[in-house]
C-alpha cells in the first residue's frame, strides 16, 4: 500500500513539473460523444509526441455554442487560443480582423512547415481569402452524399446497385417504390438550407449570391432565387404534395434520419459525416451510397458539391508561445496519418491530397465510403462552388428554413418564399456591412 | 404595535445592503447594460462600435417579423395563462370534494412540477413526433393528420399544451389551498338556500377564489413569457415559419446564435416595458375586483 502511495505522489509530482515546463494551448471545440473522444485521443497523440507543448481540448456544445462561447471570452480577453467554428460563421470570423490570427500568418510567423498547395482546393477554398490566403485550418469539413435503402430497392424491383443520378430518376424511383409498397415515402433530407438550396446551387453551378457568392467583399448581395432553384423549390413542393417527398424539420432536419431508419423513407440526403450513425441504426437493411441528384437539362450539372462542417480558428491576443505551439499542432493535425485516420473514423473529408491517398485502402474496403470524396472533387470549383461567404449567416440559414416552411404549408410559392429569403436575408447582410465597415 | 425605531442613521441601510447590492448587480446592472447596447451597433467581437440612437427600435418596428412575434407571444400567453389555471381549477374543486383520497392525487399532481423544463420539452417531442410519436399515430387513427414539424397550427398547439402541463401543479396547490380556505358553512347555507352545486361555484367559490385567481394570473403570464422559453427551445425552436417564436426566444435567438446584440437589447428592452406595463394595469385595475 505504501508503495503505491508513494509511486502515486511521485507520478503526480513529475505530471506537475511536466507541467510547468510545457506551455498550454487551449481548444474549444463542438465534437461531442465518440468524435470528441477521437478528437482527445488525436490531441494525445500531439502531446504524447514532443513535450514542449500541451493542448488542452474542451468540450463546449453546440457549433454556435462554441463559437459565442468564444466570443463572449473574447469580449472578456479570456480567449483560448484555438476554436472550432463552423462553416456558416466563416463570415463573421473573416470579417473581425484584429480578433484572428490569420493560418497562413500564423504558419509563416511561427517558420512552420506548411504547404497551402498540399490541401484539396474544394475544401481550402471555402476558408481562403481572394488572394488565395488560408484564414483558418480545415479541420472536419463533409458534404452531403444521398443514402438509399438496398433492401427496398429490391423489393420494389430496382437494381440495388444503382442509385438514382438525376431528380428525374428520383422521382421515378420513389414512385415505384411507393406503388410496390415497398416503402411509403420516396425520399427525405436533412438541412433544406445546406443541402437543398447551398449545395443544390453549386451542384448545379448556379450562383446563390453576387461577388463570387460573397468572396468578393462586403458588398455581396443573395441572389439565391433564380430560375433552377425556383424550379426544385417547386418540385419539392410537389412531391411533398404527392408524399415522395417528406419534409423533416429545419435546421440539420431531426425528423428525417427517424424516416430512414424505420424504412419508411427509402432515400435521404445528409451529411458524409453521418455515413456511422446511418450504419449503426440501418440494422434491418443494408445501406447503398450515391451522390446528390441532379437535373441533366441545366448545363454544367453536375458540378462539384461544397462542403460544411467547421475549422479551426486562431484567436488573436494570446502569448507568443502559445501560438508556437498552435503551429506546431496544426502540422501535426494536416499530417496524412492523422487526416486518414480522423477521416476514416467519423467519415469526414480528408483535407489533404496525401491523405486522400493514404485512405484508397479504407475506401476498397469500405464501398461508397468514398462518395463524398468524389462529388467535391468532380470538377475544379467555380466561383459557384467553391463555397459561400456572407455575414450573418447563421441567422440567414434560419430564413431559409422559415420560408422554405411556407413553401410546405402552402402559404407562398416557390418563387415567392425564394424571393423573401433573398429580400430577408440582403436587410441582413447589409446590416452585418454597416457593423463591419 | 411596537415600532422599531433607528437612532443610527447607517444601520438601516447596512442591513438593506445585501439585498441591494444582489438586485444592483444581478438586476439593475444588466438591465442599463441591455439599455446602453440597444443603442449601438457592434460586430460579434466588439471590435467596432458604432452609436446609432433609436435605430435598432425603428428597425424592428418596422419589421414584419417583429409584429408576428408580438402576436404570437400574445396569443401563446393568454392560451397557456386560460388552459392552465382552467384546467388546475377544474382538478382542484375535484380534489377538494374528496375527503379520504385527496391527499394522495395532491402529491401525484403535483409531480409535474418537479420536471425540469428542457425535460417536459422532450418528453412533448417524443409524444408529439410526427415519425415516433404515440399521439400522431393515434391521431391517424381518427384521421388526423398531425405534423407541427410544417402546420403551424399544430406548432401552436403543442407548445401551448407542453407549457400549460408544466404550469397545472403550481395552479393547482394554490387553487387547493384557496379552496380549502373558504368556510364550508358558506357553501351549506347556500345548499340550504337551495342553491345548486353550479351556482354555488360561481356564486360563492368563485368570488372569494379571487385573490387566490389573480395571483395566479400574473404569475402565470410571467411564465409564459419567460419561463417556457425551454419547452421552445427543445420542441419547435420558434418555428416552423416563425409560428411560435415568442419573443423571449427571439431576443435569444438573435442576440445568441445571430450575434446580433444591438438588436436583442433593443428586444428586450421592449419587452421590459411591455411587461412592466402589464404588471401595473394589472395591480391597477385589475386588482380593485379582487376581494381580499
Amino acid at each position: 500500500m505504501k508503495l503505491i502511495l508513494t509511486g502515486t505522489a511521485m507520478a503526480v509530482a513529475m505530471s506537475v513539473t511536466a507541467a510547468n515546463a510545457q506551455t498550454e494551448v487551449q481548444w474549444w471545440h463542438a465534437m461531442g460523444g465518440e468524435l470528441g473522444a477521437k478528437l482527445e485521443e488525436i490531441v494525445q497523440g500531439f502531446n504524447d509526441s514532443q513535450s514542449d507543448y500541451k493542448v488542452v481540448p474542451s468540450y463546449k456544445g453546440t457549433y454556435p455554442e462554441t463559437m459565442t462561447a468564444a466570443i463572449a471570452a473574447f469580449r472578456a480577453s479570456e480567449q483560448p487560443a484555438i476554436v472550432q467554428v463552423f462553416e456558416v460563421g466563416t463570415g463573421t470570423m473573416m470579417a473581425a480582423e484584429g480578433a484572428i490570427v490569420p493560418v497562413h500568418q500564423l504558419m509563416e510567423d511561427q517558420g512552420a512547415a506548411f504547404d497551402p498547395q498540399a490541401f484539396l482546393p474544394q475544401v481550402v477554398g471555402y476558408y481562403t481569402d481572394t488572394d488565395g490566403n488560408m484564414l483558418s485550418m480545415p479541420f472536419n469539413s463533409s458534404t452531403p452524399i444521398l443514402y438509399y435503402n438496398k433492401s427496398v430497392f429490391e423489393e420494389a424491383g430496382l437494381d440495388p446497385e444503382t442509385p438514382p443520378k438525376t431528380w428525374a430518376e428520383m422521382e421515378e424511383f420513389s414512385k415505384q417504390i411507393m406503388e410496390s409498397g415497398a416503402a411509403s415515402c420516396g425520399f427525405t433530407t436533412g438541412w433544406i438550407s445546406w443541402i437543398q438550396t447551398e449545395n443544390f446551387s453549386a451542384w448545379h453551378n448556379q450562383p446563390i449570391g453576387t461577388m463570387e457568392n460573397g468572396f468578393g467583399g462586403l458588398d455581396a448581395r443573395l441572389s439565391v432565387n433564380g430560375p433552377v432553384q425556383v424550379k426544385h423549390w417547386e418540385n419539392l413542393k410537389k412531391w411533398a404534395d404527392e408524399g415522395i417527398f417528406k419534409y423533416g424539420g429545419p435546421v440539420g432536419g431531426d425528423n428525417a434520419p427517424p424516416m430512414f431508419y424505420s424504412q419508411e423513407c427509402a432515400m435521404i440526403m445528409n451529411s458524409s459525416a453521418s455515413r456511422a450513425g446511418v450504419l449503426a441504426n440501418a440494422t434491418d437493411f443494408e445501406v447503398g451510397f450515391g451522390m446528390l441528384p441532379y437535373y441533366d437539362d441545366v448545363e454544367g450539372a453536375p458540378q462539384n458539391s461544397i462542403i460544411g462542417g467547421a475549422t479551426l480558428w486562431v484567436l488573436s491576443g494570446r502569448p507568443d508561445e502559445e501560438y508556437a505551439g498552435a503551429a506546431k499542432f496544426f502540422e501535426y493535425l494536416s499530417s496524412p496519418e492523422v487526416q486518414a485516420d480522423w477521416a476514416s473514423f467519423s467519415g469526414y473529408l480528408p483535407i489533404t491530397q496525401a491523405a486522400a491517398d493514404q485512405m484508397s485502402d479504407f475506401f476498397t474496403e469500405n464501398p461508397g465510403a468514398d462518395t463524398g470524396l468524389n462529388q467535391i472533387t468532380l470538377n475544379e470549383p467555380t466561383e459557384n462552388s467553391k463555397g459561400l461567404r456572407f455575414g450573418n449567416y447563421v441567422q440567414i440559414r434560419g430564413i431559409i428554413d422559415e420560408e422554405f416552411e411556407q413553401l410546405m404549408s402552402g402559404s407562398k410559392d416557390a418563387q415567392g418564399a425564394l424571393d423573401s429569403v433573398v429580400e430577408r436575408g440582403n436587410a441582413l447582410i447589409e446590416e452585418f456591412q454597416a457593423q463591419n465597415q | 404595535m411596537k415600532r422599531t425605531i433607528f437612532n443610527n442613521q447607517l444601520l438601516p441601510w447596512l442591513l438593506l445592503a445585501p439585498q441591494l447590492a444582489i438586485t444592483f448587480i444581478f438586476f439593475i446592472w444588466p438591465a442599463a447594460q441591455a439599455v446602453w447596447q440597444s443603442f449601438l451597433r457592434e460586430d460579434a467581437f466588439g471590435i467596432k462600435t458604432t452609436f446609432v440612437g433609436m435605430e435598432n427600435y425603428w428597425r424592428l418596428l418596422d419589421s414584419p417579423e417583429y409584429m408576428n412575434s408580438l402576436q404570437v407571444t400574445a396569443v401563446f400567453a393568454v392560451s397557456v395563462t386560460l388552459l392552465s389555471m382552467g384546467f388546475s381549477l377544474l382538478l382542484a374543486v375535484a380534489v377538494d370534494r374528496m375527503i379520504k383520497s385527496s391527499q394522495i392525487y395532491t402529491t401525484l399532481l403535483v409531480w409535474p412540477y418537479a420536471v425540469a423544463p428542457a425535460v417536459a420539452g422532450i418528453l412533448w417531442w417524443f409524444i408529439f413526433n410526427p415519425t415516433i410519436g404515440i399521439l400522431p399515430y393515434v391521431l391517424d387513427q381518427f384521421r388526423y393528420d398531425w405534423n407541427h414539424i410544417s402546420d403551424k397550427g399544430d406548432a401552436m398547439l403543442l407548445v401551448v399544451i407542453a407549457s400549460a402541463w408544466k404550469q397545472i401543479s403550481y395552479n393547482f396547490l394554490f387553487f387547493v389551498a384557496g379552496l380549502q380556505s373558504i368556510p364550508s358553512s358558506l357553501r351549506e347555507a347556500a345548499a340550504i338556500d337551495g342553491a345548486g352545486p353550479v351556482k354555488r361555484f360561481f356564486t360563492i367559490t368563485l368570488p372569494l377564489l379571487s385573490p387566490t385567481t389573480f395571483f395566479l394570473m400574473v404569475v402565470n403570464i410571467v411564465y409564459a413569457m419567460f419561463d417556457t422559453f425551454a419547452v421552445i427551445d427543445s420542441t419547435t425552436e420558434g418555428g416552423p415559419a416563425q409560428a411560435t417564436n415568442i419573443m423571449v426566444y427571439k431576443v435569444y435567438f438573435d442576440g445568441f446564435v445571430g450575434q446580433n446584440l444591438g438588436s436583442s437589447g433593443a428586444q428586450s428592452v421592449i419587452l421590459m416595458l411591455i411587461v412592466i406595463a402589464l404588471t401595473v394595469i394589472q395591480f391597477r385595475y385589475v386588482e380593485k375586483k379582487v376581494e381580499y
